[in-house]
């Protein structure tokens, strides 16, 4: 295998039902993602539990709390690896619990695989996924239409359930969508095209995650740049140096490139850009660099480097959708912390003008805010915060909540 | 992008040296855990590209089981040497004198203790979130945990009770007593640590390529011969090509059957390999389906 292989993450949306542990399992197995000592112990359970055959499901099968409860419980990461990609899957479970961890591994996926079953169509379900993909501003939705077995491989069927969905989708704004006919369980269109398909010209699964183009996915055009932490190494060798170290979150720096530093609004220019590999001429999204500048300027963590072209907002008031993540309910009385790239601030929620019903996606009036709601909120920090539109950049446009009691990591927040 | 190529190394690489950053930049006292081992040297050169030219805001610590292999621990300490960044060692041996660690039986594997003379070091430091090179592929508990793992003030880990991580905004806060344990590394697999060594051509004990060594077969493993395991009575004692694919306590680490001499050819070895790392090497973890969630549950990281 090269070195040069992309990396992809992606996650899958569906019940247990639809045969998504399944979907995965057949991934992982049909591209040799699985292992000997894995197959065996997966078999002897499948025996045990009196299955024909292998039951790859029980693959995405964790921990011993679950095994006994026959759930997944949280959020499970699974690699795999194909001559072309390197794939890291976000598994989320299908029970009460799915808004929030859809919405936690959708934070950070460039694709979502939505599964239907080929007899039940597009359900309640399958929109809540495709409107939390859409907020969550997923850049890739492939609709898989599963269990194709049991509608007789119908290209029919699979066409009237693509219109559906396609018209669903547009509704959202949302027009990157691929649509593949599978059967997870016999392995058709997954990774080998099969013989019952023999209808459909597109691309299988696989062939979608390892071509799909992924390289606009983050925001090229908008330099962002948060400090991170500040390198003052005070040797001999590098007595004045002053690196401002941190990622890049979007768009591209070069050296003598003029910057203005935000919420201050100085401006300076690109002196290096420092690697440990070297110095670079121009550095790109998602790098982790250090730069130096040709002004002496006091800048610490949590400051912002933007280039004077194209600014972002300096805000202590904002609106957002908000996914809140805790047990416990949001209480407008209260102080939190809003964590906004690498800054931490005391918020306040000022409003809440409505909550998203995710199945039928009415907005409704509410007072408070429990477990899995999304809603739109309005907020003030305390501090000035440099923000962007989620929509136009993931990384100055996402912030998390935080309860100072707690410390819990309460919500999940993209600014409108 | 169109002329930049980044690879999904590059990728891991990034996302490794920004967390790292986080780490430094939001807790108080931090520690890199660091054994000598292949993913520990990974996280050293990680932690150099994160923080040069200036030295780590945080020293190494390392949990000595006294069960190592020699030449881990000669490049454990010669790394830290060369690097000049402070190494602090502590060993099991410490708690058993202090008698918080009772052990039947000496030359059994130490693994289950560790989390015992890890939780001594980090109250005698004040630490209040190691790092260490634990991947989310080695084994199904950790596929489940994140990337910043918070431990109450026994160590211990609730896996129902874990704060959700969002895009690339990590929730470093603890209350006074508590810590967390950082995975950087936690989206590599084995394949990207042996491409990254490749790479980088980072020095790693010599124990990772093949090499003749005395064995003896128990059940179905393949046993290395050393101070703490010798042949019983009837056992055979072979020379074997092998090669270590984790190097942890001697009297429990397998070695694999192998002729890979470098990183490529471990690359090669790896991509045809059809059992987990762990499976194949490391026999605590055989003992039941779930000791690894067990062991973290009581504080091992």
């Amino acid at each position: 295998m090269s070195n040069a292989t992309q990396l992809l993450r992606f996650i899958t949306a569906g019940s247990v039902d639809d045969g998504k542990s399944t979907l995965i399992g057949r991934l992982l197995h049909d591209s040799k993602s699985i292992f000997e000592d894995q197959l065996s112990a997966i078999s002897k359970t499948s025996e045990k539990r009196g299955m024909a055959a292998v039951d790859l499901s029980l693959l995405t099968d964790g921990l011993q709390a679950e095994r006994e409860q026959g759930i997944t419980i949280d959020v499970a990461y699974r690699y795999f690896a194909t001559p072309k990609r390197k794939f890291i899957i976000g598994d989320t479970p299908g029970h009460e619990q799915y808004t929030r961890n859809m919405v936690t591994a959708a934070s950070t996926a460039n694709l979502v695989v939505i599964l239907v079953d080929a007899r039940k169509g597009v359900l309640v379900q399958t929109r809540r996924h495709t409107y939390l993909a859409s907020l969550v501003g997923i850049p890739h939705i492939v609709l898989a239409v599963n269990k194709m077995d049991m509608v007789d491989y119908s290209e029919a069927r699979f066409n009237e359930i693509c219109t559906e969905y396609l018209a669903f989708a547009a509704q959202l704004g949302l027009h990157n969508v691929t649509c593949v006919p599978l059967s997870a369980l016999i392995g058709d269109m997954l990774v080998d095209r099969g013989n019952n398909l023999n209808w459909y010209q597109g691309a299988t699964l696989m062939e979608i995650l390892e071509n799909v183009e992924i390289d606009h996915d983050l925001n090229t055009t908008d330099f962002r740049f948060p400090v991170q932490w500040v390198c003052r190494p005070q040797t001999e060798e590098f007595h004045d140096f002053r690196g401002y170290m941190g990622r890049i979150e979007s768009g591209e720096i070069a050296v003598g490139e003029e910057i203005t530093i935000l919420p201050s609004g100085r401006k300076t220019r690109i002196k290096e850009i420092v690697t440990y590999d070297g110095d670079l001429q121009r550095a790109y999204a998602p790098q982790s660099v250090a730069l130096t500048l040709e002004d002496e300027i006091d800048i610490s963590r949590g400051d912002m480097f933007v280039k004077s072209d194209s600014l972002p907002t300096v805000a202590k008031e904002f609106e957002a959708m908000l996914c809140w993540l805790s047990e416990t309910p949001l209480d407008k009385n209260r102080k939190y912390l809003v964590k906004h790239t690498t800054r931490t601030a005391k918020c306040l929620f000022s409003r809440i003008d409505y909550r998203v019903d995710v199945n039928t996606l009415e907005q409704h009036p509410v007072a408070a805010l429990n477990m899995n709601d999304i809603a739109r909120v309005a907020l003030k920090v305390q501090q000035p915060l440099v923000i962007d539109k989620y929509l136009i950049d993931h990384g100055t446009g996402s912030f998390i909540v935080i309860d100072e009691a707690t410390n819990n990591t309460v919500a999940a927040g993209m600014i409108a | 992008m169109t002329a930049h190529i980044f690879t999904h190394l590059d990728a891991l690489e990034s996302e490794s040296i920004h967390i790292m950053r986080e780490v430094a930049a939001e807790c108080k006292n931090p520690a890199l855990l660091f054994s000598g081992g292949k993913d520990s040297i990974v996280m050293l050169r990680l932690a150099e590209k994160a923080f040069r030219p200036a030295k780590f805001p945080f020293p190494l610590v390392h949990i000595d089981t006294e069960h190592n292999f020699p030449e881990v621990i000669a490049t454990r300490d010669k790394l830290a040497a060369d690097l000049g960044e402070r190494l602090i060692v502590r060993s099991l041996e410490d708690s058993i004198k202090r008698g918080t660690i009772v052990i039947k039986d000496l030359d059994k594997p130490r693994n289950p203790y560790q989390s015992v003379t890890l939780l001594e070091t980090i109250n005698e430091f004040g630490f209040d979130a190691c790092m260490g090179g634990a991947r989310r592929d080695e084994e199904k508990a950790r596929a489940k945990e994140r990337i910043f793992s918070f431990r109450d003030e026994f160590g211990q880990w609730d896996p129902k009770n874990q704060r959700p991580e969002l895009w690339d905004i990590y929730n470093t806060r603890v209350h006074p007593g508590e810590n967390i344990r950082v995975f950087p590394i936690s989206n590599w697999t084995e394949m990207d640590i042996w491409q990254y060594i490749e790479r980088e051509e980072l020095h790693i004990p010599e124990i990772y390529y093949a090499h003749e060594r005395e064995v003896i077969r128990r059940g179905n493993s393949v046993i290395p011969v050393s101070r703490l395991v010798q042949p019983k009575p009837g056992e055979k004692v072979e020379v074997l090509s092998v090669r270590f694919r984790t190097v942890g306590d001697m009297t429990c680490t397998a070695p694999v059957e192998s002729h890979a001499r470098n990183a490529l050819e471990i690359i090669e070895e790896t991509a045809a390999t059809r059992i987990t790392e762990r499976g194949a090497t490391r026999m605590d973890d055989q003992t039941s389906d779930a000791s690894m969630e067990l062991r973290k549950k009581e504080g091992y990281f």
